[in-house]
């Protein structure tokens, strides 16, 4: 597992909002991990707390304030020419929460899911141009007859389908699927997250999977990173994060998520997190650190050796 | 218990151009004095259907309750005329519902809007009313409820503005509150908050919830009995461990086994093929049989009766006719079942 290929490095990322005004917004303050080949990665938090930012600026949806983001060692937010700019976008593709604002009222699903093929040249002829988009219908479990109707004649489930075919259209090697099943019903929500697994494995995808349903996230990824304020509070595996979870804030969200389980919601203990828990000296420096190998933590030199205190061996 | 809310048969068609879509077809349950009844279904089930018929709410124009009863305080209200349902909405039964941003009167300050309801149906002095406000507002947890008193929804957050909805209908000590998603719009530590509220709120002024969620963490955490609707009926109704530790319809098993436990990860999540019924022309057996891995002959012909499965518990499958194959329900459900029985015997 070590020495595993990294696609993505996020180095200090940090992206402003209204800078030099008194209502400057610090939606990703500082923020550093990486996305290894082949994995999934969960970015949970509340509403607010910036994973959703983090998401749109790793896709160059937002410039950057500043910091790295690099994809396959090169900068996505350096100066790149078109062309540059166009063989990137392919490799990077990202799914939406809500698919009916994400998908063109007006457009036929065969134009939705070819509109990539068409940019990036895929197809030479028409016929292969209709080709892929039936194999692509197919891939995530629609039918050929779909490719000529329009979104609304679609399900939520069967919408959310459609989003997933079209970023695939440009077999890109990275998703960013941003709260992809929030919106759909608890039994569309197993379907969908079936086909991200399946394609995941057929197609050696890697993922960063943003959600607030931490049950599913658990489900999904191999890691997740826990967002606070536009900081990253805790980064470990999924395993880790639920079995010995160390930031207060970590442990706060995890005690307020309801499981469907009437036994242990009776027993239930709710956890308040208060920012003056830490109690942090001036000049104390903050950072994240790593409190075993693979699970780190946003803490000051003292907390780490408290945490480090309390992790079983 | 006694009874404080019967439906019996009750039967709610929409028109429109398409045709009659028969949104409820034969709903029966009854609500406990001091309970929490969770109604729990998919989109388009039925659920917030139900509710809205209790307190009258369905547009007058194209909805039409073609059969059954609600009765409550020994009236029949699907009967009462307009008039007679403003004395009881809001004042024995009222509601919250999903989204505190547009359940509010941005233009109206909060302070009057939790006045309204009081002053309406308490005949209560402005004076009075405004006491009666603050008290609210201290009640569900807002601070500085002078100062809150004279702002507007927009100065709150989203689980404050919660709160406050949740104080304007408990204004008149309802006797039933019926809510409608409440925590679906928040954060998961805001519907925590919200949550223990309600059930702290319940036992101080002894009310009935009917709480309608998807959520079945939701559910297991706040519910005392579960009604499971699919289709417009309700498919199963038992007590929170019955449904969640033995349930009997295979809806159930799906929705149950669709959310993956915290130790399930490498198995693949059941998920039920395909999508609810159309109930504009709704099936003739029983409607989720098209989507049932279960499904015998007579399921595409007759819709099943509930069958009893304790004097709590009902289902209506075929499964449980006693001429019925046995039949294995999904791995994740018998674990559920197993590790249940376990901690039974064990005690």
């Amino acid at each position: 597992m070590a020495q595993r290929e990294k696609l993505l490095e996020i180095k200090n990322l940090k992206q402003y909002f209204n800078v030099g005004k008194p209502s400057m917004v610090k939606a990703v303050d500082d923020v550093s991990f990486d996305i290894y080949k082949g994995e999934t990665l969960g970015l949970v938090g509340e509403s607010g707390c910036g994973k959703s930012t983090t998401g749109r600026t790793i896709i160059r949806l937002y410039d950057a304030t500043d910091g790295e983001v690099n994809f396959n060692g090169v900068n996505v937010h350096g100066k790149k020419s078109k062309s540059e700019l166009k063989a990137f976008n392919r490799k990077m593709q990202m799914i939406f929460q809500d698919p009916s604002a994400s998908l063109n009222q007006r457009m036929k699903v065969s134009d939705i899911i070819a509109e990539g093929i068409d940019i990036h040249g895929l197809a030479k002829t028409r016929q292969e141009r209709m080709e892929m988009v039936y194999n692509l219908l197919e891939t995530v479990g629609l039918n050929r007859e779909h490719a000529n109707r329009y979104p609304h004649e679609f399900s939520g489930g069967q919408r959310q389908r459609i989003g997933i075919a079209r970023a695939l259209a440009v077999q890109p090697e990275f998703i960013i699927a941003d709260e992809p099943i929030s919106a759909l019903d608890v039994s569309i929500q197993a379907q969908v997250v079936n086909l991200l697994k399946k394609l995941q494995k057929e197609k050696e995808l890697t993922y960063l999977f943003i959600a607030h349903d931490l049950s599913m996230v658990k489900y999904i990824s191999d890691r997740i990173g826990v967002m606070y304020f536009g900081k990253l509070v805790e980064l470990t595996t999924s395993d880790e994060l639920y079995a010995n979870p160390l930031h207060p804030y970590t442990q706060s969200l995890l005690s307020a998520i309801p499981l469907p389980d009437p036994e242990s919601e009776r027993t239930r203990k709710r956890k308040v997190y208060n920012l003056n828990i830490h109690n942090y000296a001036e000049g104390e420096e903050v950072k994240m650190r790593e409190v075993k190998p693979g699970h780190f933590v946003y803490c000051s030199e003292k907390e780490l050796k408290q945490y480090q205190a309390v992790l079983p061996k | 218990m006694e009874n404080i809310l019967e439906v019996k048969d009750l039967n709610i068609s929409f028109h429109t151009f398409g045709g009659e879509v028969k949104a409820i077809r034969g709903v029966d349950f009854e609500l406990k004095k001091g309970e929490t009844l969770a109604i729990v279904g998919e989109s388009g089930s039925g659920k917030s259907v139900t509710t809205k018929s209790i307190m009258r709410l369905l547009p007058p124009g194209n909805s039409e309750i073609k059969n059954g009863q609600i009765l409550f305080g020994g009236k029949d209200l699907a009967k009462l005329s307009d008039r007679q349902m403003q004395k009881i909405r809001g004042k024995d039964i009222s509601m919250i519902f999903q989204d505190p941003m547009t359940s509010l009167n941005p233009t109206i300050k909060v302070g009057k809007q939790i006045m309204e309801p009081i002053i309406k149906h308490q005949d209560a002095s402005r004076a009075t009313a405004k006491k009666r406000a603050l008290d609210l507002l201290h009640l569900v947890g807002i601070p500085q409820p002078e100062q809150r008193f004279e702002q507007y929804p927009h100065q709150f957050s989203g689980g404050m503005r919660q709160r406050v909805v949740i104080a304007i209908a408990l204004a008149c000590n309802p006797k039933i509150l019926i809510a409608d998603e409440p925590t679906t719009a928040l954060d998961v530590t805001i519907q925590a908050q919200i949550l223990e509220l309600m059930k702290e709120l319940q036992k101080k002024i002894d009310t009935s919830i009917i709480f309608i969620t998807h959520d079945l963490g939701v559910v297991a955490n706040v519910a005392d009995r579960v009604a499971v609707m699919y289709g417009g009926k309700i498919v199963e109704v038992g007590t929170v461990d019955e449904i969640f530790y033995n349930p009997k319809h295979p809806y159930t098993w799906g929705l149950i086994s669709s959310m993956p436990s915290l130790d399930s990860r490498d198995e693949e999540l059941y998920a039920i093929p395909g999508t609810p019924p159309d109930l504009l022309n709704p099936p003739k057996g029983d409607a989720f049989a098209p989507r049932n891995a279960y499904a015998m002959q007579i399921d595409l012909e007759e819709q099943p009766p509930m069958f009893k499965v304790s004097d709590t518990h009902y289902a209506a499958t075929w499964l449980l006719h006693p001429d019925a194959p046995k039949v294995e329900p999904p791995e994740a459900v018998k674990r559920r079942m197993k590790q249940f029985f376990s901690e039974q015997e064990g005690k």
